[in-house]
């Protein structure tokens, strides 16, 4: 069957009115908390893990990567009306948004981000569709070391390539490696580091790691600061629609963010947050009006809005055909793929043709929902903003506690005091999170690790048995020699460039979630 | 580094903090060797155990550790703002709070605790709105959770009423 026919498939698949409601859900949620500062994507869909556990396995995926997408829409009102970005993949809307929103043009600044979201999310989405089957055929010849190899340049990407240091990347990564060791080895059954406590023999979850790094510790580093306490809601002012000169400057930025941020997604080179700076750097450089940017450019809105949306779809490549996650949204996504006993790769394209499909149709039907959710209905969304703080956080706190306790029941006894443990675990990395924050540790990479690294070490072993203990095999095939090179050069190569003063870029990239 | 540039680097002084940190990871390393090489399992035939990763990982953590230390020496960390010490108190309590009462006086009432702890720290004084407003959004939330979408969350004597 040819892609057409198989997406055709999935469209019926995604506009079951189930899938459609999944869908609605996810998208709408999505767009909540990319509104909401604090909260994004990553977190809810780790939050919503153990609430899914019983749910339909393609409804429950539908609404994750409905979540996905709608994040990166809703970031974009955060950053223009706030000047606070909603998300880290918004942070560049905020320079030439809020300037717009303070001009009083904050209506055209809203529009031409959706409109330029929906057109990179539906490109980018079919390029998804037609790109999936070949990375699968290629796929499909990978064994154990190739893996391996493709996930050790996941592991430096996200950790040592962007940020501010790669000191502190490596950390970040290696703290969820030793916390994704923790609990019974897959392979032979024996017990790791559980320190001889029976809640810990299950491992870590990750749900529990990323709501406290996430929610936790991005609450204790707000309430910490004594700063952004107050910050004022910009109203939408004027007109809203778009005049003949705004869809004039912005279609070619739509398509240049989206030309960008495709590819940026889908390969394992970072996430929404890289692909919106680099798009903005070169609206800089195309722009007839370079004398606008810092004053209100509507390209400088347009073109990272358009191209966070096309990476986030980029994102999905790697993770759907490959079972590699390269941000931390994605990884969690892949933990949910888990959670219903699925694992994504190329096999999963011909055991579960119909769900595969079916998740990448709805992603255009989640890309027309989010496209009215954000344009008439964006009222309702700026009302979001104006949730007192206090109310806000305690609010996020207690759904942060809900999913943790969902996630694990597991009780530990403080003499005779019944206790919840997970609530203790999520403490505990809530304060790791803060504390890693304090200092300018990214976040991503310890969720990642936490997630790919029992992968990794699976693998890892299965290549070594093949081979009975020749580390030769490792690099036995081009593919894997290539791989494993380019994941030195990830580290390296951004290495040299800071040692010589070129790190305000690479920091300047630096994300955290998305 | 954005933030730093050449004249300010002179200037820096050892990192006391930053130091503290290499000495976590250094002793997480050794405490990750330590706990692998004494946890006894089967003889293994294969070349690769479960025990390789778990040294290879305690040992890119060491080597992390003396990166730090170096980095901490130099001062190449970025500065830090001051930081407010007593809303994060409020928070950490509220947290500990919940989970220490959670199991049981149930979700709502543990929660409501720490939901009004955390408005509290955010300067959210009138504990009268807050508590009985946290209890109640508290309860419907384990409604529509425990009841509605069947998550095992622990049900207190409020809980049990209904």
């Amino acid at each position: 069957m040819n892609t057409f026919e198989l997406l055709g498939q999935g469209l019926l698949t995604a506009l079951q009115w189930s899938n459609l409601l999944y869908a609605l859900i996810g998208v709408t949620l999505g767009t909540a908390v990319g509104v909401l500062p604090g909260i994004g994507p990553a977190l809810t869909v780790a939050l919503l893990l153990p609430v899914t556990y019983r749910l339909d396995p393609a409804g429950s995926l539908i609404m994750f990567a409905g979540i996905y997408y709608g994040g990166m829409y809703g970031g974009s009102t955060t950053s223009i009306l706030l000047n606070t970005p909603g998300e880290s993949a918004s942070i560049v809307t905020a320079l030439e948004g809020n300037k717009m929103a303070r001009q009083g043009r904050g209506g055209p600044a809203l529009a031409t981000a959706a409109i330029g979201s929906f057109i990179a999310g539906l490109v980018a989405t079919l390029g998804l569709a037609f790109i999936a089957p070949w990375v699968v055929q290629f796929a499909l010849s990978f064994g154990p070391s190739e893996y391996f190899a493709l996930m050790l340049l996941a592991f430096m990407t996200v950790s040592a390539a962007f940020g501010e240091s790669t000191l502190r990347g490596l950390t970040a990564l290696f703290i969820g490696l030793a916390l994704g060791l923790i609990g019974i080895d897959q392979l032979t059954g024996q017990t790791r580091l559980a320190m001889g406590t029976p809640n810990l023999f299950d491992g870590i979850s990750v749900t529990t790691l990323a709501v406290a790094l996430f929610a936790i510790g991005e609450t204790i580093a707000v309430v910490a600061s004594r700063t952004s306490m107050d910050e004022k809601v910009e109203a939408v002012k004027g007109s809203v629609w778009m005049t003949k000169e705004d869809w004039r400057r912005s279609w070619k930025s739509w398509l240049r963010g989206t030309a960008i941020g495709f590819p940026i997604g889908a390969m394992p080179a970072g996430g929404a947050d890289v692909s919106s700076f680099l798009s903005y750097s070169a609206e800089k450089q195309f722009s007839k009006h370079p004398e606008e940017f810092g004053k209100g450019a509507i390209e400088g809105v347009a073109g990272p809005e358009a191209a966070n949306n096309a990476s986030a779809a980029g994102t999905l490549v790697p993770l759907l055909t490959l079972g590699l996650p390269t941000t931390a949204t994605a990884a969690i996504m892949l933990a949910g793929f888990q959670q219903f006993g699925l694992q994504p790769g190329p096999l999963l394209f011909v055991s579960n043709a119909t769900l595969v499909w079916g998740l990448i149709a709805s992603l255009l039907v989640a890309n027309f929902m989010l496209l009215v959710l954000n344009l008439p209905l964006i009222g309702l969304w700026v009302r979001l903003l104006t949730i007192p703080r206090p109310w806000l956080y305690a609010g996020i706190l207690t759904f942060a506690t809900l999913g943790t306790i969902g996630a694990s029941a597991s009780t530990f006894m403080v003499g005779p005091l019944p206790t919840s443990f997970e609530l203790g675990l999520l403490l505990l990395f809530g304060v790791l999170g803060y504390m890693l924050r304090r200092f300018g540790y990214p976040i991503a990479p310890v969720v990642v690790g936490l997630i790919l690294g029992p992968m990794a070490e699976r693998s890892l072993r299965q290549a070594l048995q093949i081979s009975q203990g020749d580390p030769t095999v490792l690099v036995h095939s081009w593919i894997s020699i290539v791989l494993i090179l380019l994941a030195f050069a990830a580290v390296l190569v951004p290495m040299i460039l800071r040692a010589r003063g070129k790190g305000q870029m690479l920091a300047a990239m630096a994300g955290d979630e998305d | 580094m954005s933030v730093r540039d050449d004249t300010t680097t002179i200037q820096r002084r050892p990192d006391r903090a930053a130091f503290a940190i290499a000495l976590v990871l250094a002793i997480a390393s050794i405490a990750i060797a330590w706990s692998t090489y004494h946890a006894g399992g089967m003889a293994s035939t294969q070349p690769v155990g479960p025990k390789t990763v778990p040294y290879i990982v305690a040992a890119c953590l060491f080597g992390l550790a003396l990166w730090t230390a170096a980095e901490a020496w130099r001062g190449d960390f970025p500065e830090r703002e001051e930081q407010q010490t007593a809303p994060i108190l409020w928070v950490v309590g509220g947290l500990i709070v919940q989970m220490l009462t959670i199991k049981t006086v149930g979700f709502s009432l543990a929660t409501a605790l720490m939901f009004t702890a955390t408005a509290y720290a955010f300067n959210e004084r009138r504990i009268w709105l807050t508590l009985p407003f946290g209890l109640v959004f508290c309860f419907l939330v384990w409604l529509a959770f425990a009841r509605g979408l069947q998550l095992s969350l622990p049900a207190g004597p409020l809980e049990r009423l209904f």
